[in-house]
């Protein structure tokens, strides 16, 4: 059973797996918190439409990836703040990209293969170079995730106040949005486009249920992100049932118990932290810590101990 | 063209895809008012795991996709409240789907029969509809339009401010479970026409492009609906006088949506917004805004 993990291809699979999973959880949280989610079930739609276009052009799929999921993912930063207006303007550029995706598929006669590797996933196919380059590009959305963490959480949770303070909002939207699509694009070689969901959102959306810290959450979405992949491919190479099916399916099996039981602890942390603020505001000289512990919870609340 | 026609296949088509415009059309209004459209996007996927489950037990698919889309429907319903602001549940519940219809395409696939089924699903199929799809579909349509019928003037005062419905009596919640329900029925059908990815399409691009247009919801509705048979009639005819190779009509019902979409928006901030026009006021002393 663990004989299959001397092979290279599946050691490859773990490989870029592993990262994948790694930057998938860190972008998903942002997701969530900014209220993306759906975006991020659009984007990688979007970029298998690119594929497509770039198979019929005869160039690598991935670099048709890019292009398209970049490029929506700059159009859907231009667009309007209103939550409601964005999802359906999202959903009609989401369509129009799938459209020019069987559009492309149409014209290139080598039909459904190469198709279901970019739908579905292809991880077990994955060669030495293809890890060498996610693994490089991992490394460097990472990266620049932990450079701008502080200020991208701060403009997350509080767009205006993060304004008022000189945090460049817009600017940091636009590169989250452009991190997003080069996100996608590593995340559907190892699920395939119709999955990508279940590594970016499904950790962090558990994660974020488990603890309210949203370093912690990050570092739980992590975590488990790896261990679905892990599972994921280890259960799939296996059996004859595909990589992305497992995935999904532990991402939701975990998810399900902890979404129904989260209101034990959430709502009593929640009641917790309002008598606190009761109390805090009662007290003359506070107003101060209030309106940090407003702007950014958990940062505050370090900044109220701390002294 | 018109020997076209005369043959069956385009009979059903046009018939299939005259019936789903009309009732997406309208569904769709009410599910851009509602902001549901990832709920929408969700029953599809969800219908995706039906179609290809029912592939694999060897029923028919529409009837895979009704019964999975309507259990859906049931359980976001219970989920309770409303939907907004749902997403990541609803997204976790889409993605799980997906995965099942994976599961079972890799199972169908392996029984030695071709992929190209899952293309079907996935992208449409309008052309290979049979006379009894159409026959549920148009009574499936008939229920749809006469339950909304009956429902309209409660569901669209749920829709539009759903607080003071709930203080007036209006059954919110119960509401809520019976649109998405119909909603269930209705994407199954409309994966039938364009497939389970290009189902938003159809669902609410034609009611998007309307309401930028016409401000009642009566006008609304109707212009939804002639967009709508308009995309869908384009896309056919498009598809099958289309000189050379024949492209597909979901690409073509798309592109027209997201073209008249589009357009739609500049069209739609031209006319004056409503808050500058004069409106009496029964219970407040009537004041001009004059703004300008």
């Amino acid at each position: 059973m663990f004989a299959i993990l001397q092979y290279s291809f599946i050691q490859n699979a773990f490989l870029a797996g592993t990262c994948v999973a790694a930057v998938a959880a860190i972008a998903g949280y942002f997701m969530i918190v900014r209220g993306l989610t759906f975006a991020g079930h659009a984007l990688p739609n979007i970029g298998f439409a690119g594929a497509a276009g770039a198979v019929l052009l005869g160039i690598d799929p991935v670099i048709g990836m890019y292009v398209f999921t970049i490029g929506a993912g700059i159009s859907i930063g231009l667009l309007g703040k209103e939550v409601n207006e964005r999802d359906t303007t999202i959903g009609i550029i989401m369509t129009f990209a799938l459209g020019l995706g069987i559009l492309f598929l149409s014209l290139y006669f080598g039909y459904a293969e190469r198709v279901y590797s970019i739908l579905f996933g292809q991880i077990l196919g994955i060669s030495q170079l293809d890890v060498l380059i996610t693994g490089i590009s991992s490394l460097l959305t990472f990266g620049i995730f932990l450079t701008l963490f502080r200020p991208l959480l701060f403009s997350s949770f509080e767009p205006e106040v993060a304004e008022a303070r000189g945090v460049p909002v817009y600017l940091l939207a636009m590169i989250f949005l452009i991190l997003i699509a080069i996100t996608v694009s590593l995340s559907v070689q190892v699920v395939g486009a119709l999955l990508v969901f279940t590594l970016l959102v499904g950790p962090a959306a558990t994660a974020s249920r488990i603890v309210q810290r949203p370093l912690w959450a990050i570092v739980i979405a992590i975590l488990l992100g790896v261990s679905y992949t892990w599972l994921g491919i280890f259960f799939a190479a296996n059996s004859n049932w595909p990589v992305s099916f497992y995935i999904a399916t532990l991402s939701f099996g975990i998810y399900l118990p902890v979404r129904l039981l989260s209101p034990l602890w959430i709502g009593r942390r929640a009641r917790r932290i309002a008598i606190a603020r009761q109390h805090s505001a009662m007290s003359p000289g506070s107003v101060d810590d209030q309106q940090q512990s407003n702007a950014m919870p958990a940062t505050g609340r370090e900044h109220d101990s701390a002294r | 063209m018109l020997e076209l026609l005369q043959q069956d296949f385009v009979q059903n088509a046009f018939m299939v895809g005259t019936i789903v415009a009309i009732v997406t059309s309208v569904m769709g209004y009410f599910v851009v008012l509602r902001a549901q459209a990832f709920a929408g996007e969700a029953l599809a996927d969800i219908g995706f795991a039906g179609a290809t489950g029912a592939a694999v037990l060897g029923i028919s698919s529409l009837l895979g996709m009704v019964f999975l889309t309507l259990l859906a429907a049931l359980g976001m319903g219970a989920l309770g409240e409303r939907i907004r602001g749902r997403d990541v549940e609803i997204g976790m519940v889409l993605s799980f789907a997906l995965g099942l219809g994976v599961l079972f395409l890799s199972i169908y696939a392996q029984f030695g029969t071709n992929a190209s089924e899952g293309v079907g699903i996935l992208f449409g199929s309008i052309l290979s509809v049979t006379r009894s799809d159409v026959l549920i579909t148009l009574f499936c349509g008939i229920g749809t339009l006469l339950v909304l019928g009956f429902l309209f003037r409660p569901l669209l005062f749920a829709s539009v401010d759903p607080e003071v419905a709930q203080t007036r009596g209006v059954p919110v919640r119960l509401l809520s479970i019976v649109f998405l329900m119909l909603l269930g029925i209705t994407t199954a059908e409309t994966v039938l026409v364009v497939g389970v990815l290009l189902v938003l399409a159809l669902l609410i691009a034609p009611a998007a492009t309307a309401i930028h247009l016409a401000r009642r919801p009566l006008t609304s509705i109707t212009l939804a609906v002639a967009l709508g048979l308009l995309f869908t009639w384009g896309g056919l005819i498009l598809a099958f006088v289309g000189t050379g190779r024949h492209l597909p009509v979901s690409f073509y019902i798309t592109t027209l949506a997201a073209l008249s979409y589009f357009i739609s928006i500049p069209l739609g901030r031209l006319r004056t917004p409503r808050h500058y026009r004069d409106l009496p006021h029964p219970t407040r002393e009537h004041i001009a805004v004059k703004s300008r």
